[in-house]
């Protein structure tokens, strides 16, 4: 019996081996930002929804006391009015962005002089924290010095001052319309770049069969467009339906509450009042929305990909 | 055909401009993009007038054409940089929102790199999993977020915000840099693999520094969106001095019912002019690659 010669080499180190196994690599290169995600958003998001079934407290942990927060809840008229304001503030806030930041879009993919410049501007109520530009809306909406007030009044179009964050229907509009202001350059700056993609020679030949301009639009542009639009107008109106900080620098919910969102009456109540489970329950009610906005927007608009023939 | 495309000069680039008329331009082009940028800008514009305008003139508008400013001041700017905590805040705001940034970089680079590149089983799901990361809004995650910020003893420090801030910065700058990894060859890697690189030699040596583009535009998206933060500020921090600039803005210069519109309107811009001048700077970075990740 000869001793075994069949050792050919030694075998590689445990580190060795798994540097080259991908599977190790790549648990050790994903572990600081999972480690972060996990305790920071998962983790709080389960704890959002246990919370949600407790009467907890600020300083307080509290009990499981099943689905009574939401009873109270669902009997509660101003969260469904905050559910409403939501609602309407999502739906008209992202229309309006979308129609306007397509023109916008629109205008700003034809031949101008100083494009780079005219992008650069455009993009800055976006760039600028919304809390200060909104600092900037509340002085422009205030009830005494309102400079639009005055400079209508000049024009002869009003003959008293508007109150538009005193009024429900005003102030809803006022805050819609300071959203909209921020929210356009995003969706016409996404848009822009989607409409640099449609290559200039399929307006060249619908062109030479005849098609007027809304045809160009309606059967080239829009088309093309879609897929893009659909992304941009989700992001868009996830952001919108969670908005706070607009609400709380303009309204803070008022008046009457007219203005509420559900992102600032669950502050209002989990924080400001110290009442952590109705607060987190609130935020856990926009789930399923920001579910239904997310499934609608997407595969709503995504599936014209495939009638057209697009990848999967 | 083909070379026919290819041969058309590129001086071409108003495509079909010249079927319209100038008159007809300047009603469907000059004008509407006259009133865009107008009310775009019209805000900034009167949070400028007002921060430099003094009491007097401001709620004058008999005597004072309010969309000017006679004898501008800046008393309102010294008051706020003298008077109150502002210049706490914007250390604050810029030391919160370097860490932020720097840590939720160094995990994006590893996490990118793996879910691109390394793909080890599971990448398709775990990349699936960091963008439905980037769709958990804030507004629905302070509360519990503040509950855990103060059970781990983190409430009122800025390690509540450094901490928490990657939440939304990881998911969005990895998902940004694996659009940048993937436009990096894969040949590249192929031949440092057969010299015997190891893969952190080639993430260091052959990646990154291609990416670099890459990571200086998730790097500002990260910084502004850290700066820009508001709930998290406002819910985690209570003590002036650990304030933000949105927060202190707004919560420590309004002060009973006489609101001080001046200092409140220079608080505002002081407060903007870092994330517009570190945008204007790579404003072309910026839309490209916003428009890159959203392509996605």
């Amino acid at each position: 019996m000869a001793v075994p010669s069949v050792v050919v080499q030694p075998r590689p180190s445990i580190l060795s081996r798994l540097s080259e196994s991908r599977n190790a690599l790549g648990f050790g290169f994903m572990l600081p930002a999972a480690a972060l995600l996990l305790v920071f958003l998962t983790y709080p998001l389960g704890l959002g929804v246990w919370l949600g079934f407790t009467d907890a407290r600020i300083g307080r942990p509290g009990i499981f006391v099943g689905l009574e927060n939401y009873e109270y809840l669902w009997s509660d008229a101003v969260f469904w009015l905050s559910v409403f304001n939501t609602l309407l503030y999502t739906i008209s806030a992202s229309i309006l962005k979308f129609v306007l930041g397509l023109w916008l879009a629109l205008i700003l993919n034809q031949n101008l002089p100083f494009k780079s410049f005219f992008r650069a501007v455009v993009l800055l109520p976006w760039v600028v924290p919304t809390v200060l530009s909104a600092i900037a809306f509340w002085w422009i909406y205030d009830a005494q010095f309102s400079i639009l007030s005055w400079a209508l009044q000049q024009m002869g179009l009003i003959d008293h001052r508007i109150n538009f964050l005193g009024d429900p229907t005003n102030a809803r509009a006022s805050v819609i319309a300071a959203n909209v202001w921020r929210g356009i350059p995003f969706v016409a700056i996404t848009l822009l770049a989607g409409l640099q993609t449609i290559p200039q020679s399929l307006y060249e030949a619908a062109t030479l069969d005849g098609a007027s301009r809304w045809q160009l639009f309606r059967y080239v542009t829009l088309p093309l467009l879609t897929p893009i639009i659909a992304i941009t107008m989700t992001f868009s109106v996830l952001f919108t339906f969670t908005d706070f900080q607009l609400i709380y620098v303009l309204t803070r919910g008022g008046p009457v509450n007219a203005t509420h969102l559900m992102a600032t009456l669950s502050f209002q109540r989990g924080i400001s009042g110290g009442q952590l489970g109705e607060g987190a329950a609130i935020a856990v009610a926009m789930i399923p929305f920001l579910l239904a906005a997310i499934l609608f927007s997407y595969f709503g608009l995504q599936r014209r990909k495939w009638q057209q023939g697009g990848g999967d | 055909m083909a070379a026919i495309e290819s041969n058309r000069p590129e001086t071409d680039e108003g495509g079909m401009g010249y079927l319209q008329s100038l008159p007809r331009r300047v009603v469907t082009v000059y004008l509407p993009l006259l009133v865009f940028v107008i009310v775009l800008l019209f805000p900034f514009y009167w949070m400028t007038i007002t921060a430099v305008k003094p009491n007097l003139e401001m709620t004058d508008y008999q005597n004072f054409n309010p969309f000017w400013v006679v004898h501008p001041t800046l008393e309102h700017i010294r008051y706020l940089l003298f008077d109150t905590s502002y210049p706490g805040w914007l250390l604050n705001t810029i030391i919160i929102s370097t860490a932020a940034t720097f840590l939720s970089l160094l995990a994006s680079v590893f996490a990118a790199y793996a879910i691109e590149r390394l793909r080890f089983s599971g990448a398709r799901q775990v990349g699936l999993a960091v963008f439905l990361a980037y769709l958990v809004p804030p507004s629905i995650l302070f509360i519990p977020l503040s509950v855990m910020v103060f059970n781990l003893g983190l409430y009122d420090t800025p390690f509540a915000l450094i901490l928490t801030y990657p939440t939304f910065l990881i998911p969005f700058c990895t998902w940004l840099l694996m659009g940048y990894f993937r436009s990096i060859p894969f040949e590249l890697e192929e031949c440092a693999l057969i010299d015997g690189a190891s893969r952190w030699q080639i993430l260091t040596k052959i990646v990154l520094p291609l990416s670099v583009p890459g990571l200086i535009s998730a790097g500002i998206f990260a910084f502004t969106l850290s700066w820009n933060e508001f709930i998290y500020a406002l819910t985690f921090i209570q003590s002036s001095e650990n304030k933000t600039v949105p927060v202190g803005v707004l919560t420590e210069l309004v002060r009973s019912d006489v609101y001080e519109w001046g200092a409140l309107m220079a608080g505002a811009l002081i407060g903007s002019l870092p994330v517009v001048v570190l945008y204007s700077f790579f404003v072309e970075h910026y839309v490209s690659s916003m428009t890159g990740a959203v392509k996605e």
